[in-house]
């Protein structure tokens, strides 16, 4: 561990570069993922335990159609639109009947569906894991030390643009009016004739449709496996927790900071604790939240 | 339940206990399994239950301790680093005296560890509330099967081969099922006691109102972390024996199986009727009969179908069986209603 | 006669919104005091201070001579400082002896009581106390499932039950049944009397709070306008002058 210290900050300093350049890569997936959760959470009050094997099926997808002869840019929005049907489906026959029991009830749900999906996909493509290698070029820097495939780049392109169409949606489109009025108070919004049923299904297709454009991105900057989807539903829990609901630059952010933490926890301590330390920080922000609203005589709830 | 039924409720699964093994002994295993799940339901149902805080991480005292008991028994007679770093090539020969001392301490350690690492993490969960604590438990056992996986001094993600019973095959499942069926005895009565005190009246009004409890004096912050650490030792106790019957722990599927047992146990109080004392036990009984009975026929396929009843479990059914027949048929309960009292004055 | 609750120039915000400003009064030892005023000129929010369901901006609030402005619900509960709530607040899936038996002071508790056996003095007292509130023949219904007025009842058994010094109560009649308010004054004030309870009622009911305390304090616009016996606050001008603008 000091070895890895001393690796990083006195023999090879450049060495960071690399670790922030990747830590950011994967935390603009991380923050896309949350901040589909926050929607969801936000709006239909639905906590989505489900949400990381949502990422996992959409990264399935696109190595399906990869090897089915896709040019691998094309199966993001094919991803997302299959994944948006898919949401759908999920919310007519399970979220829309949880939708208003208690909150226990929904988290169980979509615990329960989570272990479905693991084990469907699991059966169809088998437990190895899997990547999607769009065989882009890889440049380099430093000697060689630092090296970014453009493939990364380009999935933070991607990635920020999704995010502010999304953003932009929500603010101009109608129906992104009808989605932020039906969170802040559904009744409201019943009376002044918003089918809010219809809100509550495009907003969960919606957050389907976000989390498999990010699972798309994972699959070919990183790895896939059918049992990975509980880590990323770990860290959006954690990014949200961090950020809080409907506050998109916070998202953002933590995301980021969670990539970094686990790009810096991997080297440090060993890449085994990398999935470990994702779990850590949620527990380290829910004390502290904890502590913060103890001195306020409140709780986390 | 009334006295009676109680009565022959206790009867039945007695026979089952006593003469189940006998009649049907090629499956003592099943049934010493049956007897986990009803254990790990009943303890779920005292915070989840009883108290209103769904955890999903009380899988996190099992292996907890499954892995004392082990550490606990192999330095019975061995260093325990050189142990597991040899991977099950240096065979465990114990004597009899050795090896029951072993497990005796072991499965009391691994009680008394869960309990004290449920006292720990009690304290950092428990001011949270709803999602975030469901949330953070599950956290927990993530987190801990992750990292046991990574200390080598237990073997790392290759495991621990446990001790060899000195005996027969027999004689060894005999003496695991004793073990599975007399622990959750004991929690059951425990069980039965602790919810004739006042205990259950503060853990139910913490489930009802818990700033009302609050505001009333009660020091909810100790009852919730009691309440789950007396699940944490049973579960401590099971885990040792559980690690013992299977006799090879690794951290992911056997010690921290959150999406398995983690889940089972959930799913079979809210089958069963959470919030009860016998809703649990029931839950567990028709889970595994359903479980085992449909397992070799699903092909692959089994574990799809257990998530979809999970999901119908919990989307259409979620009073349970005894929710059910509490609604249906009061008068089985003891309970009184009198309908004529909403309408009345005031 | 001694100051049990002394609130010393208390103020209170919540983002822009002055709930309490500067307000100073003190609770008499063994009486009914009165808390009056318009609607949103703060009573509920000085009493969420005094209780500690949340911080307060300034000032100090003395509960028996002790600071309690830092200390959490629980523990004030425990001195013997206990409310009730304006949204009727019990265990409502619980019958009503249960919500009266957990309801028990937990003052000075030793730990193993928490396991301590349900029978015994504690059932004797519950029952009394809902024979006192008339919810005896009612003891064993689940307790969601009685009307509002005796939900509101039951919880003011309840506290009875936890056997508080005082005993804050926001708008006890509000919800009951007209016929039944005579009833439950005459049961404020036996409370008071008989089981030594120093009481602080906030009320809107003008004629309620006349019959019922001896001191009475009006608040308005989260300010203290004016404190003294009944009779010289139904005469003030000042207080008057409040209940007729807000309305």
């Amino acid at each position: 561990m000091l070895d890895n210290l001393k690796l990083l900050f006195i023999w090879a300093p450049v060495m960071n570069v690399q670790l922030i350049l990747d830590g950011i890569f994967i935390g603009a997936v991380f923050a896309l993922t949350a901040y589909g959760l926050a929607l969801v959470w936000g709006v239909m009050n639905i906590k989505n335990l489900a949400q990381g094997d949502f990422v996992i099926m959409g990264g399935y997808i696109s190595f399906a159609l990869f090897n089915a002869g896709f040019h691998p840019l094309l199966t993001l929005p094919l991803a997302m639109i299959l994944m948006f049907g898919f949401g759908w489906l999920v919310y007519v026959i399970i979220i829309r009947r949880v939708i208003d029991k208690d909150m226990f009830t929904s988290l169980l749900a979509t615990f329960g569906l989570s272990l479905l999906m693991q084990q469907v996909i699991n059966l169809i493509f088998g437990p190895e894991v899997q990547t999607v290698d769009p065989d882009f070029k890889i440049y380099s820097a430093f000697d060689d030390f630092v090296t970014i495939p453009s493939i990364k780049i380009l999935s933070l392109v991607l990635a920020a643009l999704l995010a502010l169409g999304v953003v932009l949606f929500m603010k101009k489109s109608r129906l992104g009016q009808s989605i932020r009025a039906t969170a802040q108070d559904p009744r409201a919004a019943r009376v002044m004739g918003i089918n809010t049923d219809r809100v509550y299904a495009i907003t969960f297709a919606l957050n389907a449709a976000i989390c498999g454009a990010a699972g798309v991105l994972v699959a070919m900057i990183w790895v896939i496996q059918p049992f990975y989807g509980i880590v990323y539903s770990i860290r959006s829990f954690a990014i949200v927790t961090a950020s809080g609901l409907g506050n998109l630059p916070a998202v953002i952010g933590a995301g980021f900071g969670l990539g970094l933490a686990e790009q810096y926890t991997g080297i440090v301590f060993g890449a085994e604790y990398q999935v470990a330390s994702a779990v850590v920080l949620l527990l380290l922000v829910l004390m502290w939240r904890q502590i913060k609203l103890r001195q306020k005589r409140e709780v986390v709830r | 339940m009334t006295r009676t039924n109680e009565v022959l409720a206790y009867i039945v699964l007695a026979a089952v206990g006593i003469l189940g093994p006998v009649f049907f002994e090629n499956y003592i295993q099943q049934i010493a399994v049956l007897w986990i799940m009803v254990l790990m339901a009943s303890t779920w149902d005292i915070t989840g239950g009883q108290m209103g805080y769904n955890s999903l991480g009380n899988i996190t005292f099992f292996g907890a301790g499954m892995y004392i008991s082990a550490v606990v028994q192999i330095s019975m007679g061995y260093d325990v680093a050189e142990y597991t770093a040899a991977f099950g090539a240096i065979k465990v020969d114990f004597t009899d005296t050795q090896y029951f001392t072993g497990i005796a301490l072991g499965i009391i350690a691994g009680g008394i560890g869960a309990f004290l690492i449920a006292i720990l993490f009690g304290i950092a969960v428990f001011g949270l509330r709803g999602p975030y604590f469901a949330i953070g438990t599950l956290g927990i056992a993530v987190a801990a099967g992750q990292f046991v996986g990574t200390i080598q001094y237990l073997g790392g993600g290759s495991g621990i081969s446990m001790p060899v019973y000195p005996g027969g095959v027999d004689q060894r499942n005999v003496f695991f099922y004793i073990l599975c069926f007399i622990i959750t005895v004991i929690s059951h009565i425990f069980l039965k006691w602790l919810y004739s005190t006042q205990f259950i009246l503060a853990i139910n009004a913490i489930r009802d109102d818990e700033d009302k409890a609050e505001a009333m004096g009660i020091k909810t912050g100790i009852y919730k972390v009691v309440a789950w650490s007396i699940a944490a030792f049973f579960m401590g106790l099971i885990g040792a024996v559980f690690g013992n019957m299977i006799g090879f722990i690794e951290p992911i599927e056997v010690a921290f199986p959150t999406a398995t047992f983690g889940i089972f146990m959930v799913a079979m109080a809210l089958l069963g009727g959470k919030g009860t004392l016998w809703g649990p036990i029931l839950g567990a009984i028709v889970f595994h009969i359903i479980k085992e009975t449909t397992w070799t026929l699903l092909l692959g396929w089994q574990w799809v179908a257990l998530g979809t009843l999970i999901i119908i479990n919990i989307v259409f059914f979620q009073q349970g069986i005894v929710g059910w027949l509490q609604e249906v048929k009061p008068e089985w309960f003891g309970l009184t209603v009198d309908s004529t009292s909403k309408k009345s004055e005031a | 006669m001694n100051q049990i609750i002394e609130v010393q120039s208390v103020s209170k915000s919540f983002g822009g919104v002055q709930a309490n400003q500067d307000i100073s009064l003190s609770v008499k030892e063994g009486i009914i005091t009165g808390l009056i005023g318009p609607n949103g000129s703060g009573k509920t929010t000085l009493f969420n201070s005094i209780v500690g369901q949340h911080p307060i901006d300034n000032g100090n609030i003395l509960f028996q001579g002790k600071e309690i402005s830092k200390l959490r619900v629980g523990e004030i509960a425990r001195l013997g400082l206990l409310r009730t709530f304006q949204q009727t607040r019990i265990y409502n899936k619980m019958n009503c002896v249960d919500n009266m038996e957990i309801s028990v002071s937990h003052r000075g508790r030793r730990f193993g009581s928490m396991f301590s056996s349900r029978k015994g003095e504690i059932l004797d007292r519950a029952e009394e106390l809902l024979d006192f509130v008339g919810l005896y023949s009612k003891r064993f219904l689940i307790s969601g499932d009685l009307s509002f007025g005796q939900q509101k009842l039951l919880e003011f058994a309840m506290a009875l039950m936890n056997d508080p010094k005082v005993l804050l109560l926001d708008e006890p009649t509000a919800g009951i049944n007209p016929t039944l308010i005579n009833g439950l004054i005459d049961r404020l004030k036996r409370a008071n009397e008989e089981m030594g309870v120093t009481l602080f009622v906030i009320e809107h009911n003008m004629r309620v709070v006349m019959n019922l305390a001896s001191h009475v304090f009006c608040l308005a616009h989260g300010k203290l306008l004016a404190g003294g016996p009944p009779s010289e606050i139904q005469n003030d001008q000042k207080v008057i002058d409040a209940y007729l603008g807000a309305h």
